[in-house]
């Protein structure tokens, strides 16, 4: 075996961890904020990728889908919030968690009725069509540029929540939302903007995902799992768990595929189990965290 | 054996004797409302999961088949109904319904299951209560003596028919060939007819991987396939799996570098991923609506279809559906009712021509004996419209010699 092919093999795994990261941390960060395990985020992911679509094929140009559809759909996901979510808070987790999938099923069954059940191709965007050679193998252009976008949309949710006042207010409100109500901070705007924030790296998950998969109403399903597997695996609410864990698991799923490919799916349950053992708040969670 | 084209066939209904047939019905006294019961025909599809784009044509094809056998009157004056249940893709859910088919609605015989691991599972079941069973998902097991049984026959095409033709139109002695394979039923079968042709053809292998099924990406396993430098690449999975696998391929510059071979191609995958991925690759198929340029019983049934469904054409795993059920009604037809034995009889004994060319049902294992198709993606400057999608690039002709024999499969012969 030799290394060109594992450095090719690291670098798939690297491309499918992102977006898993990206995915993963719209459901952390909700449930870290929240405390809302929101299992309708497949369906937004889905969402997402249908939005993009839609857009790039309105405006001719993958770039606005990629744009507008995580904003569009976030906004969605603030009067989801604002509609349903918002009434449950304060009530046990289940109640947030059923309404969600109840509402996955709604938005699964909403797109069936009007795109149809088959899937709707995607076309890669044309600037980033075929692959690059990197000396040692060839490596498709588009997923290089879904490394270096998920590289960036972290550095700036970085910056936001440990460099500026909302990020500090966001914090702040995660720790003891009573208090920022004391200081005169409306914490349900907080969560409104949250909640859409999640919702909006669902979709641009989905977007991400639509030229490197086929867009189907059922696309959802499998990503929420792996999401799910993600945020325990890095720790619920935890961030930095969610990118760690993210990374994790795409690059062993792609090692392991290098080994012993039919096992490329169960590794990242078994690792999930692993680290359950070991650490049950998950690699970077906080004890006495999960509900 | 009988000789393609030479025997007398059962005519097919068109859509116009269907109709004229229909009025003549109407003027038909209805008399003897005893023998008046419906025959039932269950009939087990994934309608949810990853297969429901195929399970969904296989539905409105069967109801076509019934439709116009009823339109002409039904069999022997008795009324046809489908009894459609999604089986969810999922073995144990198929066997569930199955069983509630036979006991509690009573049906007279199953057709369908798309899954190859789930027909097996409707198989033991239908066995079991002798109730015939015609199935029209590939499979290479169900003929083999071990699953056989006299109640079971199997319309679809088998993986030894379908690779053995995608190969002798792709493969060239000396050629390097790679598979990428879904790790069940359907994908395991499919790998052992490519590996069976092409060491008849002389072509190398250099190499295997199996994938889990219904696997979203299938990015890790291209940095291992392009290090084997193969000439052909086969890849051999259904549904979804079929359309991610082949896109993320292309992603990868593998059609740079290698021929994409799939042992089905599908008409709906090749929709959810567009002409400029699926440009080139070569698959079998056992119909394409195109054939109504050689074939009379193809363009009826493509006018029957594009008027039961506001001018939508049929697809493969929807033809299925069509002769599947076709060809058991014929039967029935031809028995005078449901009567287990004699349907059997008649089925064993049935030359038929419904949607592709003649068919017939081999006696000692119930394989459809039937042409096989293997089609070439169009690019997206050949296409003449949106549903010119494929070229053929042969039609072989049914005949015994493209099935294992008899005493391959462990028949008494």
């Amino acid at each position: 075996m030799d290394l060109s092919l594992i450095i090719m093999q690291l670098l798939s795994g690297i491309a499918l961890g992102a977006v898993l990261v990206i995915t993963a941390l719209g459901l952390t960060i909700v449930f870290g904020m929240l405390g809302v395990v929101n299992f309708a985020h497949g369906a937004l992911f889905m969402i997402g990728a249908y939005a993009g679509l839609y857009l790039a094929s309105l405006t001719g140009s993958f770039w606005w889908g990629l744009l507008l559809a995580p904003i569009l759909i976030g906004a969605f996901g603030m009067l989801i919030e604002f509609v349903l979510i918002r009434r449950l808070y304060g009530r046990s987790i289940d109640d947030p968690l059923l309404l969600t999938f109840g509402l996955s099923y709604v938005l699964v069954e909403g797109v069936r009725i009007v795109f149809g059940s088959d899937g709707i191709p995607f076309p890669t965007p044309p600037q980033l069509v075929g692959v690059l050679d990197l000396g040692i193998g060839f490596f498709p252009r588009y997923r290089l540029f879904v490394i270096a976008l998920v590289a960036v949309v972290l550095l700036v949710l970085w910056l936001t929540l440990e460099k500026t006042r909302v990020g500090l207010i966001v914090r702040a409100g995660a720790r003891d939302p009573t208090i920022m109500q004391v200081l005169g901070v409306d914490i349900g705007r907080v969560w409104l903007a949250i909640f859409g924030l999640g919702v909006g790296l669902a979709a641009l998950g989905g977007v991400l995902a639509g030229p490197m998969r086929s867009v189907n109403p059922e696309m959802g399903s499998l990503v929420l799992a792996e999401a799910f597997v993600v945020t325990v695996i890095g720790g619920l609410g935890s961030i930095v768990g969610a990118v760690v864990a993210g990374l994790m698991v795409g690059i062993s799923i792609s090692l392991v595929a290098l080994f012993a490919p039919e096992m490329a799916t169960i590794v990242m349950f078994a690792l999930m189990a692993v680290v359950l053992l070991i650490r049950p708040q998950g690699l970077f969670g906080v004890r006495g965290r999960t509900a | 054996m009988p000789k393609s084209g030479s025997t007398p066939k059962i005519t097919r209904r068109t859509a116009l004797a269907g109709l004229s047939a229909g009025a003549a019905l109407l003027a038909m006294p209805r008399l003897g409302r005893a023998a008046d019961e419906t025959i039932r025909i269950g009939f087990p599809t994934p309608l949810t999961g990853p297969f429901a784009a195929e399970a969904r044509d296989q539905v409105k094809c069967a109801e076509l088949a019934v439709k116009l056998v009823n339109d002409k009157g039904g069999i022997g004056g008795r009324k046809v109904e489908l009894l459609v249940r999604d089986d969810k893709l999922n073995a144990g859910e198929a066997a569930t319904r199955t069983l509630e088919l036979i006991e509690k609605d009573k049906v007279h015989a199953v057709v369908g299951a798309l899954s190859s691991a789930v027909q097996l599972a409707v198989n033991e079941v239908t066995r079991a209560r002798g109730v015939i069973y015609v199935s029209i998902s590939q499979s290479d097991t169900i003929n083999e003596a071990k699953d056989f049984s006299k109640y079971t026959f199997h319309e679809a095409l088998n993986p030894h028919m379908t690779t053995a033709a995608v190969a002798r139109q792709t493969l060239k002695k000396g050629m390097k060939v790679a598979h990428l394979v879904a790790d069940y039923a359907y994908g395991h079968e499919m790998l052992r007819g490519f590996k069976r042709a092409q060491a008849a053809i002389g072509a190398d292998n250099v190499g295997e991987i199996l994938h889990p099924f219904g696997a979203a990406d299938y990015s890790t396993f291209m940095p291992r396939l392009m290090s084997m430098r193969p000439d052909v690449l086969c890849i051999s999975n259904f549904g979804r799996d079929q359309a991610n696998a082949i896109k993320q391929a292309v992603d990868f510059g593998v059609k740079q570098q290698m021929k994409i071979v799939v042992p089905v191609i599908l008409h709906n995958q090749r929709l959810a991923v567009g002409p400029d991925v699926f440009e080139g690759v070569v698959g079998g198929a056992n119909y394409y609506w195109g054939l109504e340029a050689q074939s009379k019983s193809a363009a009826a049934f493509n006018t029957a279809f594009k008027a039961a469904n506001g001018g939508a054409i049929p697809t493969d795993y929807g033809a299925y559906g069509y002769s599947g059920v076709g060809s058991l009604l014929a039967a029935m037809q031809t028995a005078g009712g449901t009567d287990t034995d004699k349907v059997i009889d008649a089925l064993e004994k049935l030359q038929y021509d419904l949607s592709k060319g003649p068919q017939h049902y081999r006696k000692c294992d119930h394989q459809s004996v039937q042409s096989v198709l293997v089609l070439e993606s169009k690019k997206k400057s050949a296409m003449a419209g949106d549903n010119d999608l494929f070229a053929i690039l042969a039609n072989d002709t049914a005949s015994d010699d493209m099935l294992r024999s008899c005493s391959e499969l462990g028949h008494a012969t």
